[in-house]
């Protein structure tokens, strides 16, 4: 006799299921953290923009903006590397500045928009820094690669927004695009292929198609 | 982590309220250090108050010529701020050589005060540590000390301050500000602000229950020569071994303050005083009640020898 399990279901189908459940509850709801008194919830809503896209997520509090790209928003160029703020892997751009999505709450994130790899580029339509990365050999395994793009997009413009570093020489002058100006504020990303040498050379190339 | 409620909230004093009225609630601003943390169950807040909507993120000119820092001001917004850079240089540069580009961009000037101590045997909650756990001992004195305290430390733990920005504060003469739950504000110099260990390491500052800050404010420009010097394991992105926040006149007089070394940024007036005299002088009254463990008795030295570079770079300026 075989006995047939109705409520059998693979882990897989339980992540998507609970994803989808999560992504699509509140698509109307405007986003308000549950506060009062009793009714405190470890769940919350949120809205944002990622990639030019809307989004309405309940999100239970502890997901980070990483998990709820990765996980809910299914959005995986995103990479997970130490999931603490140590390796820039999870590197993209809140309201046009360069974060660690690892270290902070996607319901911090109400009404931000966010871009990252997959809104910068797609096959076939590759932004600037990308094209420079594929020439460049600016890595080996790519796991790194979507925050150092980001990064790298990022540092440009920080550099064009005259935000100092610790290389900068003269605090009251224009801030340069040095090898060593990149060096110290790409320091936030690491390669452990070691392809470092390869992605300063990329990032120079587009700074310099730029100027 | 651990689960907790969350709230976005409406006003300093709300937040005040709320975290007064709730023991286990902790505000959170820029979250780089305090989510790090709750991953690994070393902060176990029930409750988070979001106050990144206070509009806190204002740097104004106060009316005695000085610089008031909104508390959630972005340490990348602090050091690109043109007043700052200028009159503040010391601020600027202690920013630029902490921390990476994306956590300069969320990290603010409240939290970076706040930041917890980057002791490894307070982030391994396998050993012993008074400060995460009081009462439970020092898994550090005895252990691998290379990067640990040799002053200001106590018999219960050895853990430094691991905060740049906190030492330039220290020798800017920096004043927090803050609100209580039931509304009154204080202003607390950035010298009282740290606690010392003693016997209660996990106090580590002179902040009550639900008291917030609200900004940081610095006295009007000191003038002279602006230097920050770190001395790291890497160039970039690493924890002080030694740092050293100094500003100069002309006639070698000035103020000095030292990170890496204790459990708060690490001023000492009889050291202000000896500047003049040369980095020896000062060195023997900043580190004259040190005791150092074997493994760090080499920040001594080294503290004196970044001072006296510190020094040296004063002179090849005009």
């Amino acid at each position: 006799m075989i006995e047939i399990c109705p409520f059998e279901i693979s882990r897989r189908d339980l992540l998507v299921s609970s994803a989808a459940t999560a992504a699509f509850a509140s698509v109307a709801g405007n986003a308000h953290a549950q506060i009062s008194g009793n009714e405190m919830q470890q769940s919350s809503n949120v809205s944002f923009k990622v990639n030019g896209e809307e989004h309405a997520l309940e999100l239970d509090n502890r997901t980070t903006l990483l998990d709820a790209l990765r996980e809910h928003l299914h959005l995986t160029g995103t990479k997970k590397g130490c999931d603490h703020g140590q390796c820039g892997a999870c590197t993209v751009m809140v309201d046009g500045r360069r974060i660690n999505s690892c270290l902070t709450l996607a319901v911090m994130h109400d009404g931000d928009e966010i871009t990252t790899i997959e809104g910068y580029g797609r096959p076939g339509n590759l932004h600037p820094m990308q094209v420079a990365f594929v020439k460049h050999d600016g890595f080996q395994c790519g796991y790194c690669t979507p925050g150092q793009i980001c990064s790298s997009i990022a540092v440009l413009q920080e550099i064009e927004a005259n935000i100092p570093s610790h290389v900068t020489g003269d605090l009251t002058e224009k801030a340069s695009v040095t090898s060593a100006e990149i060096r110290e504020r790409m320091s936030g990303n690491i390669c452990r292929c070691g392809a470092y040498s390869n992605i300063v050379e990329a990032i120079t190339e587009v700074a310099g198609s730029k100027a | 982590m651990r689960a907790f409620t969350f709230e976005r909230a409406e006003s300093v004093r709300a937040a005040a309220e709320s975290a007064s009225n709730n023991p286990e609630a902790k505000f959170i601003a820029g979250g780089t250090n305090l989510l790090d943390l709750m991953k690994l169950e070393i902060e176990v807040p029930t409750h988070l108050i979001d106050v990144n909507g206070l509009g806190l993120d204002k740097i104004e000119v106060t009316s005695e010529g000085g610089l008031r820092i909104g508390a959630m001001v972005r340490n990348t917004d602090l050091a690109s701020h043109e007043t700052v850079r200028r009159d503040y240089g010391l601020l600027s540069r202690a920013l630029v050589a902490g921390a990476s580009g994306q956590l300069r961009n969320k990290a603010t000037t409240a939290g970076n005060l706040l930041q917890r101590t980057r002791c490894p045997y307070f982030y391994d909650t396998a050993q012993s540590c008074n400060k995460r756990m009081p009462g439970s001992g020092c898994s550090a004195i005895g252990g691998v000390t290379r990067q640990l305290g040799v002053i200001g430390t106590s018999e219960a733990c050895i853990a430094t301050h691991p905060s740049d920005m906190a030492v330039a504060m220290r020798a800017l003469d920096a004043v927090v500000e803050t609100t209580r739950p039931d509304g009154t504000n204080r202003s607390i110099p950035i010298s009282d602000f740290h606690h010392l260990p003693g016997d209660s390491p996990h106090i580590e500052t002179a902040l009550e229950k639900g008291e917030m800050i609200t900004a940081v404010t610095l006295p009007k420009p000191a003038g002279g020569m602006h230097i920050y010097r770190k001395v790291r394991d890497r160039a970039s992105y690493a924890f002080a071994l030694v740092s050293i926040g100094a500003i100069i006149q002309a006639d070698g007089t000035g103020r000095v303050a030292v990170g890496g070394v204790a459990p708060k940024p690490w001023r000492v007036d009889a050291a202000d005083a000896a500047l003049a005299k040369g980095a020896k002088a000062a060195c023997a009254e900043l580190m004259a009640d040190a005791r150092p463990t074997d493994d760090n008795r080499f920040k001594i030295a080294l503290v004196e020898r970044t001072l006296a570079a510190v020094i040296e770079e004063t002179r090849d300026k005009p």
